[in-house]
């Protein structure tokens, strides 16, 4: 078998993100969206709270696999301190980067180590997985900043 | 054994995934084809193909002839009393669905009871659940003993005098297990309930007697059975078909039509509208004639080695949780399982870099994985065109990517 293959998939950054995720907890009065994977039954749900136009907070829970988890502990990292407009930015270049095109430099630094995770385009299977938490944070953003609006 | 003369029979089975032969362990998911069954279909639409049931041309009556020989095969296979207890639908799912949108319908009312088991397919479960709310019927749930298996003393509290309806997997999805039909007839008879069984999991993979059972209604699929996907089979009791009325109505299923009335056809064209999957009919007919000439208990000898292989290497194996009894004998050959502390679809990739496919994921049986306390499992399952090659090389590669997450 092909362990180099299954190496570029879980590189060292994505199985560490995984097994002690960032940002893992609930945010109270928090804005809150969970998604499922229907296929597999992965549930993630990420929480924001936006401040002055800019995501001052944000935490997820959640169960799922590797690169679910992993992928939004990432994603964590790279929108805090955004503002709304600069976040709606990361999420096209991401789900730009994990079907298979590429990212000019600045956008891709800007993705931080969730550049990592262009590999999971060779895996397509698995494309769903790396997308479910920034589907939800998408959803967040389209709120708008209304702190009370609580979706399940 | 590592030579399985069947599988020269498939021609699939020749594939390489990710540049490894195929390992095709997802046989619960849907079989293989073998070449007698792409034959009769390619044939089909190369020399015989009309439509069923109106041409007065010899092209249709052969048509015809074709279609309801499979019809009379299926009832042999099912040892049916009567040819017209069988009929074709889109799907097992398509087959129970249409029980619960015609005996459903008519005879659960609200306050009645619709007993299902907790590790039931969603196919046999949303619906009942679905038709729960129309009525206002309540959904029970028999649950499991212990090691995995039907907790036959919880059947008997759940089922009362209240019960319409039972509803059973003859095996489980998930589990490995075979629930005890026949005594689930009985428990469900003596309170004047009907048993709809769902025998996707089971039909290629032990002899079915649905008199001996005494099962009301009994679906199950083509494409599991080493025929075509698109066809359904539901057997219903000759005695209940005749108190149904159609859920579908239109061409096919009438005998005269008047301006604002119309006289249905016979059970069971009556329940077959429209034009039914005749290249797939005929190709379940070439598939149960395979499994004839192969012999189901042939069939069954090899699962059950292979079954005793997979399940005798995984519980040596540190580090591994597997779903249903351990002991291969209670054990069908659907297998289970999970890795501490990584994730089922994580080592289903790590599995197919190996070319061994197999299911990861809830199995379409979300409560049974409420019940279980998991959100995944991993699932291998045999068909009798594996080898011990085959569990060898899901073991090994097991191994390596357990390593792998573990490292």
């Amino acid at each position: 078998m092909s362990l180099l293959r299954l190496k570029a998939l879980y590189q060292t950054v994505i199985l560490e993100n995984a097994q002690a995720p960032h940002h893992f907890g609930t945010l109270p009065n928090a804005k809150t969206v969970t998604l499922h994977n229907p296929t597999c039954g992965d549930e993630i749900n990420v929480q924001m709270l936006i401040k002055d136009d800019v995501i001052d907070q944000i935490m997820f829970t959640g169960s799922g696999c590797t690169i679910s988890q992993a992928s939004a502990s990432i994603m964590t990292d790279v929108l805090k301190g955004q503002t709304v407009t600069e976040a709606q930015k990361r999420l096209t270049d991401f789900s730009d980067l994990i079907t298979g095109d590429s990212l000019n430099d600045a956008d891709q630094h800007a993705l931080g180590d969730a550049a990592v995770l262009a590999t999971v385009a060779e895996f397509p299977t698995r494309i769903k997985c790396a997308t479910l938490a920034w589907h939800a944070a998408d959803q967040l953003l389209t709120m708008g900043d209304d702190a009370d609006d609580k979706t399940k | 054994m590592t030579t399985n003369e069947y599988r020269q029979d498939f021609p699939i089975l020749q594939t390489k995934i990710n540049d490894e032969p195929l390992t095709y362990l997802d046989n619960a998911a849907t079989s293989q084809k073998p070449q007698a069954v792409i034959d009769a279909m390619a044939d089909f639409y190369a020399h015989g193909n009309a439509n069923v049931h109106r041409g007065v041309y010899t092209l249709a009556a052969q048509a015809t002839d074709r279609y309801e020989v499979v019809r009379d095969q299926v009832a042999q296979w099912l040892n049916a009393a009567r040819r017209e207890e069988v009929f074709f639908t889109r799907s097992t799912t398509d087959s129970l669905n249409w029980v619960v949108q015609t005996y459903g319908e008519q005879f659960v009312t609200a306050g009645d009871e619709i007993v299902v088991t907790v590790m039931e397919h969603h196919s046999n479960l949303v619906p009942w659940q679905q038709l729960a709310h129309r009525k206002g019927a309540t959904l029970k749930y028999i649950g499991l003993t212990a090691d995995g298996q039907l907790d036959l003393a919880d059947a008997r509290k759940q089922i009362t005098a209240k019960t319409k309806v039972v509803a059973v997997a003859q095996a489980s999805n998930v589990l490995g297990v075979t629930n005890p039909i026949k005594q689930l007839a009985q428990i469900a008879h003596a309170q004047n309930a009907i048993l709809v069984v769902d025998g996707a999991q089971s039909i290629a993979h032990m002899a079915v007697d649905v008199q001996d059972l005494d099962a009301d209604f009994y679906a199950f699929s083509a494409h599991k059975i080493y025929g075509p996907t698109g066809v359904g089979v539901l057997y219903g009791k000759y005695d209940l078909l005749s108190q149904l009325t159609p859920a579908q109505f239109g061409g096919e299923m009438i005998s005269d039509v008047d301006w604002q009335t119309t006289e249905f056809a016979a059970i069971p064209e009556r329940f077959e509208a429209g034009t039914p999957n005749i290249c797939g009919v005929i190709g379940l007919g070439a598939a149960l004639t395979y499994l004839q000439s192969v012999g189901l208990d042939t069939a069954q000898a090899i699962e059950q080695r292979l079954t005793k292989q997979l399940l005798t290497g995984l519980i040596a194996m540190p580090g591994i949780t597997v779903y249903g009894p351990e002991s291969p004998e209670l054990h069908g050959p659907v297998v289970a399982f999970n890795v501490d502390n990584v994730h089922a679809h994580d080592i289903a990739t790590g599995l197919d870099l190996a070319g061994v496919e197999i299911r990861a994921g809830h199995h379409c049986a979300q409560p049974l994985m409420r019940y279980l306390h998991v959100n995944a499992t991993v699932r291998a399952s045999v068909g009798l065109y594996n080898n011990s090659d085959d569990v060898d090389r899901l073991l090994t590669a097991l191994e390596s990517v357990k390593e792998f997450f573990e490292s």
